[in-house]
């Protein structure tokens, strides 16, 4: 399971826990992410993530 | 073959940058100039906020060089450059490195942070951190400051002290307001952070301002207008931001509190857009990201030729202050309605309903912040 990190605020998404309040439920992988998913916190979308080395 | 002059974009923040990289995703071919007084690398601005406890240093929140930036964009990033005047009917900027021609132009130069008057003779050593440069100084001036007084107990006030708190500092936090952030929080909201923080060991001094700051040994002696003194070894300013407009009312661009805009972000000026922290969107100055990041796309449409009206959905705030997880959506200011409240401190559920029982806004601390997408959802668009 791989951790992702927003370059606008900082938020992380860990593929392991998911957002289960986002609908996204633990497990999700990154790609399986929805294409219009927002980051929860400032609204960058997935394109603006990168992956972060764990 | 003459090529058409550029878009350019003045500023190289979060705003600057994220048009920027939204108008590429459109069209990779009009030349892109980005002109910063700055020194043109990007970072994440909100994590300012909370790089401390994270261990991250002003070097590691950049994420990219202005080179890289460059490249990435395909646009010529002008660094340490200052913008004198627009000259909006020659189309042209006049710079500290010359004229250059534009075919439309985009401010996004940000805020600066208000700094309210004080006496004393150290009032010039108070701290304001607003950008990357602001924060390294923060960085080097925290390695020998144990006591940090933080003015404002607003938002960034707040977080910052959350920071520090976890970093193993002392925190004192000294403001007019009856409690934290009471700009965006109902009471009850704001009472669980204080309390929260509270129980970390921050010192409140509300309801009195800083009048004065003096130098006290090798800190300083902050004068409350209560009549007590406290003493610490750092003082940060953190009590609002003002819109950037001069460059823009230098130039004869309608400003008011931000620079004027509709909602397509057109300037009173023709091809001049003010976005971001700078500009006042029909009425709206809203230093968040959300606001900034939806009015980029939209501007980047526009700017590729499809005229695009910025529409702001229900844009809830997350406050980083993990002592006491908030998120808010403050009610528009010119309803009425009523606060209701579930739950204890530190969990929560603040609602703003109008008389017929619509949600207006909401507030959500603690366990309860884990609502904020249903609550959202049936929250109305700040603007449509």
């Amino acid at each position: 399971m791989k951790t992702w990190r927003c370059i606008i605020c900082g938020f992380i998404y860990n593929e392991a826990e998911g957002i289960p309040s986002d609908g996204i439920p633990p497990g999700t992988r990154w790609e399986d992410v929805p294409a219009d998913w927002e980051c929860p916190d400032c609204g960058a979308r997935k394109d603006d993530f990168e992956m972060v080395e764990i | 073959m003459t090529q058409s002059p550029p878009l350019i974009i003045i500023g190289s923040g979060l705003a600057g940058y994220t048009l920027a990289r939204e108008f590429r995703k459109l069209d990779e071919t009009t030349p892109l100039t980005i002109i910063t007084r700055d020194d043109g690398g990007f970072y994440s601005k909100p994590m300012l906020s909370n790089a401390l406890s994270k261990g991250k240093g002003a070097a590691q929140l950049v994420t990219s060089s202005a080179d890289e930036m460059g490249d990435k964009l395909g646009a010529t990033i002008m660094a340490h450059t200052e913008v004198n005047v627009i000259d909006t009917v020659q189309h042209s900027v006049s710079t500290s490195q010359g004229d250059i021609d534009y075919s439309s132009l985009v401010i996004a130069c940000g805020a600066v942070p208000f700094r309210p008057p004080m006496a004393g003779d150290a009032t010039d050593e108070v701290l304001s951190i607003n950008n990357l440069a602001d924060y390294a100084r923060f960085r080097e001036r925290l390695e020998s400051a144990r006591r940090i007084a933080i003015i404002g107990p607003g938002l960034i006030g707040c977080e910052f002290a959350n920071d520090l708190i976890n970093a193993g500092k002392r925190v004192a936090i000294i403001g007019p307001d009856p409690y934290p952030i009471s700009t965006l929080l109902p009471v009850a909201v704001g009472r669980a952070l204080k309390s929260a923080l509270s129980a970390q060991g921050v010192a409140w001094h509300l309801g009195t301002t800083a009048t004065a700051v003096n130098h006290n040994g090798t800190g300083y002696r902050i004068t409350l207008d209560s009549g007590s003194e406290i003493t610490a070894d750092l003082v940060i300013s953190a009590v609002g931001l003002r819109p950037s407009i001069a460059l823009a009312e230098a130039s004869g661009i309608d400003v008011n509190r931000g620079i004027v805009t509709n909602r397509l972000l057109e300037t009173s000026a023709n091809d001049v857009f003010a976005l971001g922290d700078c500009a006042e969107v029909s009425g709206m100055n809203l230093f968040f990201v959300a606001p900034l990041m939806t009015g980029a796309r939209a501007l980047a449409q526009t700017l590729s030729g499809e005229q695009t009206a910025v529409e702001y959905p229900a844009m809830p705030v997350v406050i980083k202050t993990p002592t006491c997880p908030l998120v808010v959506s403050p009610p528009p200011r010119d309803v009425t309605g009523e606060w209701h409240y579930e739950g204890d401190a530190p969990n929560i559920t603040a609602r703003f309903t109008a008389a017929d029982g619509v949600l207006l806004g909401f507030a959500l601390s603690g366990d309860a912040v884990v609502q904020k997408q249903a609550l959202t959802a049936v929250l109305p668009p700040v603007l449509r």
